[in-house]
C-alpha cells in the first residue's frame, strides 16, 4: 500500500481566539501536485505552517510519509520555499552556494560539516535553476526573482519527495515564471516529487497541477480537476469564466 | 581573545537585529557586580558570580519576547532596566560607587588579576569553540529561522546556544571595555565587516580580525597617549567602522 506524502485529520487552528482553520481533513498522495488556492485571509499559508510544524494546531493530527508530525525528523524529504523571504535583509554576507547549501543541514548530524558529496548537489541545485553563473554572488545583491530562485535551488537540493511552495512566484518575471512552472512539472512527473503548491493565481493553477483544494478557513473543494469544472458549487465561488478560466486545459 | 569572540558572535547578533542584547545584559552584569562589591567578593569571583545572573537573564530576554508576545528589543530593555536599577540600589546600600565599581563601569584592563586571565582564556576558549562547532546551524537561523527549523534544525537550542555564548562573553569582557562600552565591541567589528565581506565565513574572519586590530590598537595608543584604554578601543573601532562605509561607498560607485 502506498503511503500519503501527508494526511490531515480534523485539523483546527486559532489565532488570539478567531478560527482560521476549520476541521480540515485530506491526504495527499505521494506523487501529486496540489493547488491550494482561496481568498487572502482563508487559511493557505497557516495550513502550509501546521504542516510543517511552524504552527502549532488546536486539534487534529497531521502525518508526513506515514510518520507523524512531532516525530519526523527525515526532513532532507521535504523541500520549503516559504512566503516573502525575497524580502531578506539586503546587507546579508552569504552568497547564494553557501545559502543553497544550508539545505543539505538536513542531512548531517552533529557536528555538521560539508564535504565533496554537498558541494556536487548544490552545483545540481544551481544548475536546476539556472543559477550557476551566479554561485558567488551576494544574495543581498540579487533582484527578488533571483533571490527566489536561490532560495528554490536550495529547496531542491536534496531532490526531495515533497516540494512544499508557498506562493513562489511572486517577485518573478513572466519567462522566469513559465520556467520556473515548467521545471515542477518535470519534477513532479520524472522524479514523482509530490508537489503542493499555494498560491494565489487561481487561473494558472489549472495549467500545470493535477488536484486543487479550494481552502476557506475549511475546505470548500478538493478534488481533481475534472470534479472542480463539473462542480456547479464551483462555478458559484469562481463565476462561469473564472472557471472555465481554470478549466482551459482540462 | 575576547575582541576575537566579541567580533565573531556580534556578526550572528547585528543580522538577528539583536545587537543591543549585549547592552541589557551588560547593565544586568552592572547589577550582580554591584551584589559581588557589597557582599566583598574578591575580583576573580566577582566575573564568576556574575556569570549565573547574565545566563538567567539572557534566557529571560528570550522568555519575555516569547511569553510576552513583544519584540526582542522591547525584552532587552525591560531586562537592561532592571540590572541597571539593582546596581543602583546595591551601590547605594553599599555607600556609593566606589573604585572598583568604576573600574567595571569604564574598564580597567591594569586591573585584570592573573587568575582572572585564566578564567578568561578557559571560557574564551569554550565559546569560540563552541562557535565553531555550531557555525552552520548559527548561520542557518541568521539567515531565517524557519527554513532552518524545516532543516531539522532545533531552533530554540541554537538560540539558546547564542545568547548563553553572549551573556559569557558580556561578563568577559566587562574588565577590557568596561559595561558601558561593550555592545559597541560586539557591534562595531561587526557592522564594519558587513560593510566589506563578500561571503559569511569572510564576515566574520574579517569581523575578528577588525576586532582584534582595535583591541591591541586601542591598548597601544591609550599606553603612548595616557588615555582610557576602553574608550580609544571604540574610538579606533569607529574610525574603521566609517572608513570601511568610505570603501564600500567608493566600490559602488565605481
Amino acid at each position: 500500500m502506498q503511503v500519503n506524502a501527508i494526511s490531515i485529520n480534523g485539523l483546527w487552528f486559532d489565532y488570539h481566539g478567531s478560527e482560521v482553520l476549520k476541521d480540515i481533513t485530506c491526504d495527499i498522495a505521494a506523487g501529486d501536485y496540489v493547488g491550494v488556492v482561496g481568498p487572502n485571509g482563508s487559511g493557505k499559508s497557516t495550513l502550509v505552517r501546521c504542516i510543517l510544524g511552524l504552527n502549532r494546531p488546536a486539534a487534529g493530527s497531521i502525518t508526513l510519509f506515514g510518520i507523524p508530525r512531532d516525530s519526523f525528523v527525515d526532513w532532507r524529504r521535504i523541500g520549503y520555499l516559504p512566503q516573502g523571504l525575497q524580502m531578506l535583509n539586503p546587507g546579508f554576507p552569504a552568497t547564494v552556494r553557501e545559502i543553497v547549501r544550508l539545505g543539505r543541514l538536513s542531512t548531517k548530524s552533529f557536528p555538521k560539516r560539508f564535504g565533496r558529496d554537498d558541494a556536487i548537489a548544490v552545483d545540481k541545485a544551481l544548475e536546476l535553476m539556472a543559477i550557476s553563473d551566479i554561485g558567488d554572488k551576494l544574495i543581498g545583491e540579487l533582484s527578488g526573482g533571483l533571490r527566489q530562485r536561490t532560495v528554490l535551488a536550495r529547496a531542491l537540493v536534496n531532490e526531495p519527495d515533497l516540494l512544499i511552495l508557498d506562493e513562489p512566484t511572486t517577485a518573478l518575471d513572466p519567462d522566469t515564471r513559465e520556467n520556473f512552472y515548467a521545471t515542477l512539472k518535470d519534477l513532479n512527473l520524472n522524479r514523482k516529487t509530490t508537489v503542493l503548491l499555494v498560491t494565489h493565481d487561481s487561473s494558472t493553477i489549472g495549467l500545470y497541477a493535477s488536484r486543487l483544494l479550494y481552502l476557506d478557513k475549511k475546505i470548500v473543494f478538493y478534488g481533481d480537476f475534472r470534479e472542480f469544472c463539473e462542480s456547479a458549487e464551483m462555478t458559484g465561488f469562481f463565476g462561469l469564466q473564472g472557471q472555465h478560466l481554470i478549466c482551459r486545459r482540462h | 581573545m575576547i575582541a576575537a569572540l566579541c567580533s565573531a558572535l556580534g556578526v550572528f547578533l547585528v543580522l538577528r537585529r539583536l545587537s543591543l542584547i549585549g547592552d541589557g545584559l551588560a547593565h544586568v552584569t552592572f547589577g550582580s557586580v554591584a551584589l559581588a562589591l557589597l557582599l566583598r567578593f574578591q575580583s576573580v569571583y566577582t566575573a564568576i558570580a556574575a556569570i549565573p545572573c547574565v545566563l538567567l537573564s539572557a534566557f529571560g530576554i528570550l522568555k519575555i519576547a516569547e511569553k510576552a508576545r513583544i519584540y526582542g528589543d522591547a525584552a532587552i530593555g525591560i531586562v537592561s532596566s532592571l540590572g541597571i536599577a539593582t546596581g543602583i540600589m546595591l551601590a547605594s546600600l553599599a555607600g556609593g560607587f566606589n573604585v572598583d565599581l568604576f573600574s567595571y563601569l569604564f574598564g580597567n584592563i591594569l586591573a585584570i588579576s592573573s587568575e582572572e586571565l585564566l578564567v578568561t582564556a578557559a571560557l574564551s576558549f569554550t565559546v569560540l569553540l563552541t562557535i565553531a562547532l555550531c557555525y552552520n546551524d548559527l548561520l542557518a537561523i541568521t539567515f531565517d529561522e524557519e527554513l532552518a527549523a524545516t532543516s531539522g534544525i532545533k531552533v530554540a537550542r541554537i538560540n539558546s546556544v547564542l545568547v548563553s555564548l553572549t551573556a559569557l562573553t558580556v561578563v568577559l569582557a566587562m574588565k577590557v571595555v568596561g559595561i558601558m562600552l561593550i555592545s559597541a565591541l560586539l557591534i562595531l567589528p561587526a557592522t564594519t565587516a558587513l560593510q566589506l565581506a563578500r561571503g559569511f565565513k569572510t564576515a566574520i574572519l574579517l569581523a575578528v580580525t577588525l576586532g582584534i586590530a582595535s583591541v591591541a590598537g586601542g591598548i597601544f595608543i591609550s599606553f603612548l597617549l595616557n588615555l582610557p584604554t576602553g574608550a580609544t578601543i571604540i574610538f579606533i573601532s569607529f574610525i574603521l567602522f566609517a572608513a570601511s562605509f568610505l570603501i564600500r561607498k567608493l566600490r559602488s560607485l565605481g
